[in-house]
């Protein structure tokens, strides 16, 4: 149990103070590359509850597609930093009621289980312990057999809102060149190439 | 306090010994990639390469090693000191953090985790992270450009290794490495008569993921025809250019590490990983490693037959290539598997 005490401090120390250097951070890039420090170590807890899967895919996706993203974004603007950082005072009042109604719910529902811990066993899907099933299996078992078709409405959700972001950019500008791939592939001597004998002297 | 040792200090001690074995084995395993990378080039275009220091040249990535350590590490003055460092450092690290899930033979793992090949798949999607710090601390035009291009070749043809390696998945029914090496002693091959033959592993049924596997790995490590993040014609040479000495080394490290990492995992993947190609005494007596080492060779091989005679790609090509032929026919090939493997009740 020592072990895994100490990783779990180190984890959500570094996790807290990081967190902490994303929003104080002067420079927009640092915020983001503390900001994926916070997720490395997040990925670390989650290691440390037994939630393998959820901590691999919180590296694969959050750190190694989205805050990519994020991290080019930041790296192309070109923002005032001073500017930026002139309206902190103002939205401070605004961020700290958020945080506040996200300490209160946070204990309410660890308070509300360790006080009450019925409230725990009324769970409609009970947790297989890790020892009998692997946390990817009971992940599936919840996602693809129990409730499949909400999974797929899930799913509909998203590809409604990437056609929607596709046709909200894709622009089809008219009198360009494009390259048109097929048409390249399927060329041939016969149809590329057109082999013209010239006379000396007098040209074409 | 006996406890605490038999329960801690033993344990750390071994691991940190085993660790340190893989570690050494497998520098120097690349010290000897890099110079094969070399001469396999050299071969296809009849020149001799590396062959002066050590008998035909094998000494050559060691005296390399020290011209980089022995020269000074130029720092340029406008960029971000620490980031600038911290680039090849997270480089190097990553690529071979990987290592510690990737089975060389039965039971020759550090960690036999049940995630094993996610895991290996976040680390990989992490390296890019090397090149874009890199790119951006030396606050100079072509490692930006190179910064950029790679944080959209790497994250576009992650998209595909991840569904080729949902495909072999499937098959497995297991995210553990170990257990994707022992799935493949029996499959198509024991179909056909030949139990235990090269043709159980996973390379013949899953045939056009094999190649699309071998060629995203081509694009994820940044290898040419695929190497547009240091293309030396277009961007000098891309994120790298302000680095030199032992920064620059670290980042070669880290790209080959890197690509021995590739080797393996599709050795592992496809090739049967540490299992002999036929089922005959001799070749069973021979140790797994030896076959994993051939196996992962024979990849690198193919790895840079591909760097001497393909041309590099432009780049607007690469993209067309990972979204718009890639990821269609590997998620088409995700659908065809699951339904094959749920009608005809397979592997």
């Amino acid at each position: 149990m020592g072990l895994q005490a100490l990783f779990f401090y180190l984890f959500a120390f570094i996790a807290v103070a990081s967190a902490f250097m994303v929003i104080s951070a002067r420079n927009p890039v640092y915020s983001v590359l503390f900001l994926i420090l916070t997720f490395f170590n997040a990925a670390g807890l989650f290691l440390l509850t037994g939630a393998e899967f959820l901590a691999m895919i919180l590296l694969v996706v959050y750190i190694g597609a989205v805050a990519v993203l994020f991290l080019f974004v930041v790296m192309m603007l070109d923002i005032d930093f001073t500017q930026l950082r002139a309206g902190v005072l103002e939205y401070a009042p605004v961020g700290a009621l958020i945080g506040l109604i996200l300490a209160a719910e946070l204990i309410i529902v660890v308070g509300g289980s360790t006080f009450s811990p019925e409230i725990a066993k009324s769970i409609s899907m009970p947790i297989p312990a890790i020892t009998e099933r692997t946390n990817t299996a009971a992940l599936g078992d919840v996602l693809y057999t129990h409730y499949v078709y909400f999974f797929q409405i899930a799913g509909l959700v998203l590809l409604v809102a990437m056609i929607g972001a596709i046709v909200l950019t894709l622009r089809h500008r008219e009198n360009i060149k494009r390259q048109d791939i097929p048409t390249q592939v399927a060329r041939s001597p016969e149809t590329a190439v057109e082999v013209v004998k010239v006379k000396s002297g007098q040209g074409l | 306090m006996d406890a605490f040792i038999s329960t801690y200090v033993w344990p750390g001690i071994i691991m940190v010994a085993q660790s340190l074995l893989l570690l050494v084995a497998l520098l120097l395993f690349i010290a000897y990639i890099l110079l094969a990378d070399r001469k396999i080039w050299a071969a296809v275009q009849m020149r001799r390469g590396p062959n002066v220091v050590g008998p035909w040249g094998l000494f050559q990535s060691f005296a390399d090693l020290l011209k980089f350590v022995f020269k000074e590490p130029v720092i340029p003055a406008s960029s971000n000191k620490t980031l600038f460092l911290l680039a090849p450092l997270v480089s190097v690290t990553l690529a071979l953090a990987a290592w510690a899930v990737i089975p060389l033979n039965e039971n020759w793992v550090m960690a036999n985790i049940n995630v094993g090949i996610l895991y290996v798949l976040a680390i990989s999607s992490l390296e890019v992270y090397g090149v874009i710090i890199g790119g951006w601390a030396s606050n100079s035009k072509y490692p930006f450009l190179s910064a950029l291009r790679s944080a959209a070749q790497m994250v576009s043809y992650e998209v595909s290794i991840g569904f080729v390696i949902v495909t072999v998945l499937l098959c497995v029914g297991s995210l553990n490495l170990t257990d994707i090496v022992n799935s493949q002693r029996d499959g198509l091959g024991t179909m056909m008569g030949l139990p235990g033959s090269f043709l159980d592993w996973y390379w013949l049924p899953l045939f056009p993921m094999f190649i699309i596997f071998f060629i995203s790995a081509l694009a994820e490590t940044n290898r040419p025809p695929f190497d547009l993040v240091e293309a030396e014609s277009e961007l000098v040479a891309g994120f790298m250019v302000e680095y030199g000495s032992t920064p620059y080394m670290m980042f070669m490290l880290g790209e080959y590490a890197a690509i021995c990492l590739m080797c393996s995992l599709t050795t592992i993947l496809f090739l049967g990983g540490w299992l002999p190609p036929v089922d005959v005494w001799f070749l069973n007596w021979v140790p797994g490693i030896v076959w994993f080492i051939i196996k992962a060779s024979l990849v690198f091989f193919m790895f840079a037959m591909v760097k001497a005679f393909v041309p590099r790609y432009r780049y607007d090509q690469l993209m067309r290539l990972g979204w718009k032929v890639f990821l269609p026919i590997s998620l088409a090939m995700v659908f065809i598997v699951a339904v094959t493997l749920k009608l005809f009740v397979w592997a």
